[in-house]
């Protein structure tokens, strides 16, 4: 009986992993069927497709352009997509369907650039650096969630945070005309929106999904109003200094990756120190391990001496903080000026990317430099003009995310288990 | 030499409750006091205060003759009084060690921890009392009886010398419990002092040094063990003689009312947790399913009445076979179910006692007439039912939620009983209840039984399977380890059941050959 049931067992346990294998060898078929009708088919046998592997006006780690046979790679990766979902079907994935999905993905991806580019040229090292800068208020964003869901306290504020903070960057950058006074301006102006929202979370235990959207709903009539009243009308008040480009010395040259990585915003810079250096603080020191343990069972925490209220403030004004450069880069990083409702959702999709990164930062960086991708991606292509309608490429983001958070993350991964529960004391 | 903890006169008054009223309380170095009360009598509340969670209203506290103050957990820690909590204050996701030193960390400089050494301190502390433990093991992939190890290590960390056990018995099979009470022997005998609260009168008699009886907020006597016995103490802790073995005729089963074949179920994260069951259960004879909590049963429950459905196999109930069981399609072919989450799945708690008295059957006469409710119809019915059950307060317009657990239970009895039934699934029917409303409880189950009704009565309480079941089958991972009647087998063969020990004949031998 007892070898019985482990059969039967592992035969429900190999039943839904063939689902998946089968699903996602289904959708690698689609994908190499999509590339080979959609666009190996509209290619002419001479159509050539040109990367241009430098940035314009970038002069350190330039290379040559790279030429490609349109209807040749094309075909040649359509038929390796279709033979992956066919191994899928017929041996299977061992487990690692998520690595052909990510394959697949990236397959579909570089198909659809050859695609646009048919006889014209895209820029390739434009777009993975502007995948990366783009990455900055989302992972940005990201983070601070994280800071503040793994104290325990929902944050949905994100979005309103940095929607204030590149106002107030924008208009101290303006009037100081310094560029750090403008971030130090936007920092303290988001850390006081997340001073509120600790107050009626963590003092008042106000629902914290409504204390976010309120946030939220406030900061966007507040900047607007300021905005169209104001910064319209006054551009005194409303044309910031940016932040400069650095370039790291030696790492700048490499051909391709010195122009991609190593000649960036300093927000570029600053955005992966701050990554690592909050890994480091939430994993191996003791503020980490509180923290941590407060948003899990704070109960537990407030047993062994730990203040739970004051660990969760300092988390949520630190997340204030983060979100505060996050916000300072729109203004203070990107245009130099702030426009009515710039933030665009990127708030809410660093929510997505934090999910997605399992409240971990280095995973949700990454994951923020896929939705940055997705930005750039629909920057590029509309350049470039395709046949495809622009408002559906400038969707590409949002789909992104809704496929990530949907169909990847699934279920699987859970958060924080007391994010959203206000502690009481009893 | 004084004792080395003592309470006078503590006093704590909740709204509308007296919770302690002048308590007095010793406790002697080395020995192990027993807290025995009934669930409300004000044992944890007690416990509470001296471990600072809650502010005495009146009251002192005495260490080692000098007296003290506690304000808030942090003073009882540096008094040396450590508590394992009921509910484990263990954070699932962190390592042993991550959990056993939150809050006295060891760091290098900079506040960066320094898990090493906090490891070897934990591994030095388990061997020195016995308790073999991994550091770096996370805490949800440790058995239930591990997992209260790490709170004890964690007290033993901060160096407490007063150990708290709050219903610590409650969790465990048998045997973890015997490992557990060899470890406070281990405990005392190296000078820490134990009191340990519990509503277990076998428990009480037989590793404590001393009873200390509690009811209704008050001390009402304090015993020793080999001077008294289950029936004295029941007495003592009710406040009138109790009736602690139900006594029911010898069961005359019918037809197989409810037949489960081959039965495979997953719980929500996709885990198969019941592996390959079968069984069979006829009218007039109550099954009792034993196991430790977290064995499939609550699986089993839920596939049975209909609530979730099977991986592979049939449930066969009444003759018909149903490939997607649903509860209402339960309810209709005469099912009653008496869940395991009382207030998730039996109760709507913002609803009235009447609404909550007619779910099952809201949409039929006599409650509801062309779709419309008939209220009347429906007061008198709750008003019915709350006498027969004795469900207090009598207010059929009483809000669910605002009733004790013992009533909210016989909310769900009253409503669940009052239907004609054919089976009745009834799964940790007496949980968190007291000896008044376990008596009522066993003795309804017990006539639904006798007047020809099949029972599936699901319960990791030993004492109450004994007590009620005709036949036993004992649940371990999923698994039936054995399908006996009543009258052939033992409390403690059962128990070794319950452990995984697939034929206890074998292993009671090797232990004797050990010892």
């Amino acid at each position: 009986m007892n070898m019985r049931s482990v059969t039967v067992e592992s035969s429900i346990h190999a039943r839904t992993l063939k689902v998946r294998d089968r699903v996602i060898g289904g959708v690698l078929i689609f994908f190499a069927l999509l590339v080979y009708l959609a666009f190996a088919a509209a290619a002419a046998p001479e159509t050539s497709s040109t990367f241009i592997m430098s940035r314009g006006g970038v002069v350190r780690g330039a290379m040559g352009d790279v030429v490609l046979p349109s209807r040749v790679v094309l075909t040649v990766v359509s038929v390796f997509l279709a033979v992956l979902g066919v191994a899928l079907f017929a041996v299977g994935s061992r487990g690692r369907s998520g690595l052909f999905l990510l394959i697949g993905g990236a397959g579909l991806v570089f198909s659809f650039l050859v695609f646009v580019s048919f006889d014209k040229r895209i820029n390739f090292a434009s777009l993975f650096n502007s995948a990366l800068t783009m990455s900055v208020p989302i992972s940005l964003g990201a983070l601070s969630g994280i800071l503040c869901e793994r104290s325990g306290i929902t944050n949905i504020a994100v979005e309103g945070f940095m929607l204030v903070a590149a106002m107030v960057g924008s208009i101290v950058g303006s009037v100081t005309k310094n560029i750090w006074a403008g971030l130090l301006a936007a920092m303290a102006a988001s850390c006081l929106l997340s001073l509120v929202h600790s107050w009626l979370s963590i003092r008042y235990k106000v629902n914290q999904v409504i204390s976010g959207t309120v946030i939220n709903i406030f900061s966007l009539g507040l900047t607007s109003y300021i905005s169209s009243m104001y910064l319209q009308n006054i551009q005194a008040l409303n044309k910031t200094p940016r932040f400069p480009t650095v370039s790291i010395p030696v790492l700048a040259d490499i051909p391709f990756f010195g122009p991609v990585f190593f000649n960036n915003s300093l927000f570029v810079f600053g955005m992966i120190i701050l990554v690592l250096i909050f890994n480091f603080l939430l994993f191996r020191t003791r503020w980490g391990l509180r923290l941590r343990a407060v948003g899990e069972h704070p109960k537990a925490a407030d047993t062994l001496g730990v203040d739970v209220f004051k660990t969760r403030y300092v988390a949520v004004l630190l997340s204030g903080l983060i979100a505060g450069i996050g916000g300072a880069y729109f203004s203070l990083g990107s245009v130099g000026r702030f426009d009515e409702g710039m933030t665009a959702g990127k708030g809410f999709i660093s929510l997505a990317a934090m999910i997605f990164g399992g409240w971990n930062p280095i995973p949700s960086f990454l994951a923020g430099v896929l939705f940055g991708f997705a930005d750039a991606l629909a920057s590029a292509v509309s350049i470039l003009g395709s046949p495809i309608p622009g408002q559906f490429i400038n969707m590409l983001p949002y789909v992104i995310t809704m496929v990530v958070l949907g169909g990847v993350v699934g279920k699987g991964v859970t958060g924080p288990a007391s994010a959203g529960i206000p502690y009481e004391k009893e | 030499m004084p004792p080395v903890l003592e309470l006078k006169g503590i006093t704590k008054r909740f709204p509308g409750v007296l919770a302690n009223d002048h308590i007095d309380l010793r406790l002697n170095k080395g020995e192990i006091l027993a807290l025995l009360g009934e669930n409300g009598a004000g044992k944890s509340t007690l416990m509470n205060i001296l471990y600072g969670l809650y502010q005495p209203d009146e009251g002192n506290f005495f260490i080692n003759g000098q007296p003290i103050e506690i304000h808030g957990p942090m003073d009882a820690i540096h008094a040396g009084i450590g508590m394992v909590h009921q509910h484990f204050m263990l954070i699932p996701v962190f390592s042993v060690t991550e959990n056993v030193m939150l809050g006295e960390e060891s760091v290098r400089m900079a506040g960066i921890l320094d898990q090493e050494s906090a490891a070897a301190r934990i591994s030095e502390l388990a061997d020195t009392y016995g308790l073999s433990l991994d550091p770096k093991a996370l805490v949800r992939d440790l058995p239930v009886g591990l997992q209260q190890r790490v709170e004890i290590v964690k007290l033993l960390y901060r160096n407490a010398n007063i150990l708290i056990f709050d219903e610590p018995t409650a969790v465990l099979t048998p045997q973890e419990a015997d490992d557990l009470f060899r470890v406070m022997k281990s405990l005392t005998d190296q000078g820490k002092s134990i009191i340990f609260i519990t509503h277990k009168l076998r428990e009480v008699l037989e590793y404590s040094d001393r009873i200390m009886v509690i009811r209704r907020g008050k001390v009402v006597g304090e015993a020793l063990p080999s001077e008294s016995d289950q029936a004295s103490l029941a007495a003592m802790m009710v406040g009138r003689s109790v009736n602690i073995e139900s006594d029911k005729a010898p069961c005359a089963p019918g037809e197989p009312v409810l037949k489960v074949s081959d039965l495979y179920v997953s719980d929500n994260t996709r885990t198969v947790t019941v592996h390959g069951l079968s069984f069979e259960i006829r009218a007039g004879e109550i099954l009792g399913i034993a196991g430790v909590q977290g064995n499939g049963q609550t699986e089993l429950e839920e596939a049975v009445t209909g609530m979730r459905d099977p991986d592979t196999g049939t449930i066969e109930f009444l003759g018909r076979t149903y490939s997607k069981l649903r509860p209402r399609r339960f309810v209709e072919a005469g099912g009653a179910h008496i869940p395991e989450d009382r207030q998730r799945d039996g109760l709507i708690l913002s609803f009235s006692v009447e609404d909550n008295m007619m779910l099952c059957t809201y949409y039929k006469p006599p409650y509801s007439v062309n779709g419309v409710f008939d209220r009347g119809e429906i007061y008198e019915n709750a008003l019915e039912l709350i006498e027969r059950f004795d469900v207090r307060p009598p207010n059929p317009m009483n809000s669910v939620g605002n009733l004790s657990g013992g009533n909210q239970q016989k909310v769900i009895v009253a409503r669940e009983l009052s239907r004609e039934n054919k089976l009745i699934v009834a799964s940790q029917p007496t949980r968190g209840l007291d000896i008044g409303s376990i008596e009522y409880i066993h003795g309804q189950l017990v006539r639904q039984r006798d007047a020809g009704c099949a029972v599936l009565l699901i319960s990791s309480e030993l004492d109450e399977i004994m007590s009620l079941a005709d036949r036993i089958l004992v649940m371990y991972k999923g698994k039936a380890m054995c399908l006996v009647d009543r009258g052939q087998t033992t409390k403690e063969r059962i128990g070794l059941y319950m452990a995984g020990v697939k034929d206890p004949a074998e292993k009671s031998e090797k232990r004797e050959v050990l010892s």
